[in-house]
C-alpha cells in the first residue's frame, strides 16, 4: 500500500541523528512489546508479512508521530482484535471476559534460545524455472496494490537489473492477507542513482532492491 | 522518540503507569490469562537480544575473512552457511548476503519500508536505523548520510545501496584497515564497528563526532 511506511527519497525529515552508547531497549514498556511481538507471531495466529502490514496499515498521521515500539503495540493490538483473539475492550480492562480461541503453538522459554538461533527460514523449493536471468534489462512494475507489497514506490516504473537470482520465497503481498505463501522467485535488481532520481542521483551511484518477480517486466 | 525513563519498572502499580506502561501491562495481563504468551518466554527473548545477540558476533565475521581467504570466498558466495561456520544465526539472518567494500565501492544497507536488519550479526537495530531520516536519505543522498556520519569519500567511490525490501539481510565486508598486519583475529574483531557492518562507518577510524565507539567483546 501506499502508506506512511514507504519512505525511500522523501524530504523534510532532517539529519540522521544517531545516540551516543544507545541502549537495546529505551524502556521497560520497549522490552515487553518486543517480545509479546515476537511471542504472537510465534503462536501462528498471523505471520511476519502480516505484521508488516498491520504496521503500516496505521493511518499515516500517526505512523509518523509514534515512535518504533509505539507501531509495534497499535499494530499488535489491532493484529490481537482482527484474529479475535481478545476483544478491544478486553485489552482495555486487561482482563478476559470470555475464552481463549485456541492457538498453534504458544512459545516457550524452553529452548527459546536455539530455536531463536535457527530461524524461521521463508525460502521455498522452486516449482517453476525463473523467468529472468543475471543481466536481463526490466522494469518494475507501475503498480499501486492497496493491500501489502514489497515494491517501494521509488522503483515503481523504472528500468533496472537483475544483479543476482536470490531464489524463491514467500510472497508477502499473499502471505500478508492470508492468502497463501504462493513461493516466487526473488531477485536483486540495480538501479543507477540517475534513472531513479535524475539529474540529483549521485553519478555512478546503484541502489538495489530485492523484487519478486510479479514486480518485474522485460524492459 | 519517547524515551520513557521515570517509572520504567514494570512491576510497579497501575497509579504509577504512564498511558503506554498500562496498555503494555494490560495486554501482557490479558495475552497471558488467555494463554497465548508465557511471560518466561519474553523474558528470555528479551535476555537473548538485549545481552547475547549484538554486532561484537558481526564483528567476529569480518576478523575471520580478513584472516582466512577462503572463509571471506565462502562467505561473499554464499554468507549464511559461512556465518553458521563461526556459530552465527537465526532470527532475522536466515538469508545473509555480505557485500564488500573496495577501494572502488562503498556499501550502505537500509531498509526503507520498515526495519529489516540482521539480528544474528547486529544484533537489533539503534532507532536511527529505523527512523525517517535515513529510511527516506538513505537511497536519495548515500553520500550526504555518509557526511553526517563522519565518513567522506573520494568522489570516484561507487556508492551501492542495498534495500532490504525482502527476507535478504544485508551485512558490508568493511575493508581491512591498513596497519593492522600484525594484529591478531581478536584484536581485528575489536576494530570492527557496528556502523562499519551497516556501512555508515569504517573500522578501526575516528569518526567526526565519537558516536560508534569500537565494539567490546564479550568475557
Amino acid at each position: 500500500m501506499n502508506g506512511a511506511q514507504d519512505l525511500g527519497g522523501a524530504h523534510g525529515f532532517g539529519p540522521v541523528v544517531p545516540e551516543r552508547d544507545e541502549p537495546v531497549f529505551h524502556a521497560a514498556w520497549e522490552r515487553r512489546v518486543f517480545a509479546m511481538a515476537l511471542a504472537m507471531g510465534y503462536t501462528g495466529a498471523w505471520n511476519l508479512d502480516g505484521s508488516r502490514a498491520a504496521r503500516e496499515s496505521l493511518p499515516p498521521a500517526q505512523y509518523l508521530a509514534s515512535s518504533y515500539y509505539e507501531i509495534w503495540l497499535a499494530a499488535l493490538e489491532k493484529q490481537v482484535a482482527d484474529s479475535g483473539l481478545a476483544t478491544p475492550g478486553e485489552m482495555a480492562a486487561g482482563r478476559a471476559s470470555a475464552p481463549a480461541k485456541p492457538v498453534a503453538r504458544v512459545l516457550s522459554a524452553d529452548g527459546l534460545e536455539a530455536r531463536f538461533r535457527t530461524g524461521f527460514p521463508s525460502s521455498r523449493e522452486p516449482e517453476s524455472p525463473a523467468r529472468f536471468a543475471v543481466g536481463d534489462a526490466v522494469i518494475a512494475r507501475n503498480m499501486h496494490p492497496t493491500g501489502h507489497t514489497r515494491l517501494p514506490r521509488y522503483v515503481r516504473g523504472r528500468r533496472g537489473r537483475i544483479e543476482r537470482i536470490d531464489g524463491v520465497f514467500v510472497y508477502p503481498d499473499t502471505s500478508a492477507h492470508g492468502a497463501g505463501e504462493n513461493p516466487t522467485w526473488l531477485y536483486t535488481v540495480g538501479f543507477t542513482a540517475r534513472e531513479l532520481w535524475g539529474e540529483s542521483g549521485d553519478p555512478g551511484g546503484l541502489v538495489t532492491v530485492a523484487a519478486f518477480e510479479p514486480y518485474l517486466e522485460p524492459a | 522518540m519517547s524515551h520513557d525513563h521515570a517509572h520504567h519498572d514494570h512491576q510497579h502499580h497501575g497509579s504509577d503507569l504512564s498511558p503506554v506502561e498500562a496498555r503494555v501491562r494490560a495486554l501482557e495481563s490479558l495475552l497471558t490469562e488467555k494463554g497465548y504468551i508465557d511471560p518466561a518466554a519474553l523474558d528470555a527473548l528479551v535476555e537473548l537480544y538485549e545481552t547475547k545477540v549484538g554486532p561484537h558476533a558481526g564483528a567476529r565475521v569480518v576478523a575471520r575473512a580478513w584472516v582466512d581467504p577462503g572463509f571471506r570466498a565462502r562467505l561473499l558466495s554464499d554468507a549464511t552457511p559461512a556465518i553458521a561456520e563461526l556459530g552465527i544465526g537465526g532470527r532475522g539472518g536466515e538469508h545473509m548476503v555480505v557485500v564488500e567494500n573496495t577501494s572502488e565501492t562503498h556499501n550502505l544497507v537500509v531498509c526503507t519500508l520498515c526495519s529489516c536488519y540482521p539480528w544474528p550479526v547486529l544484533g537489533l537495530p539503534p532507532v536511527w536505523y529505523k527512523a525517517p531520516p535515513y529510511r527516506a536519505r538513505a537511497v536519495i543522498d548515500p553520500r550526504g548520510v555518509l557526511a553526517e556520519f563522519g565518513v567522506r569519500l573520494p568522489d570516484t567511490t561507487r556508492i551501492v545501496v542495498w534495500d532490504s525490501t525482502a527476507e535478504t539481510r544485508y551485512m558490508v565486508l568493511p575493508m581491512r584497515p591498513a596497519g593492522t598486519e600484525g594484529l591478531s583475529e581478536e584484536d581485528l574483531a575489536a576494530l570492527v564497528t557496528r556502523d562499519a557492518m551497516i556501512g555508515t562507518g569504517l573500522p578501526g577510524s575516528v569518526p567526526a563526532s565519537p558516536l560508534d565507539s569500537p565494539l567490546e567483546m564479550p568475557a
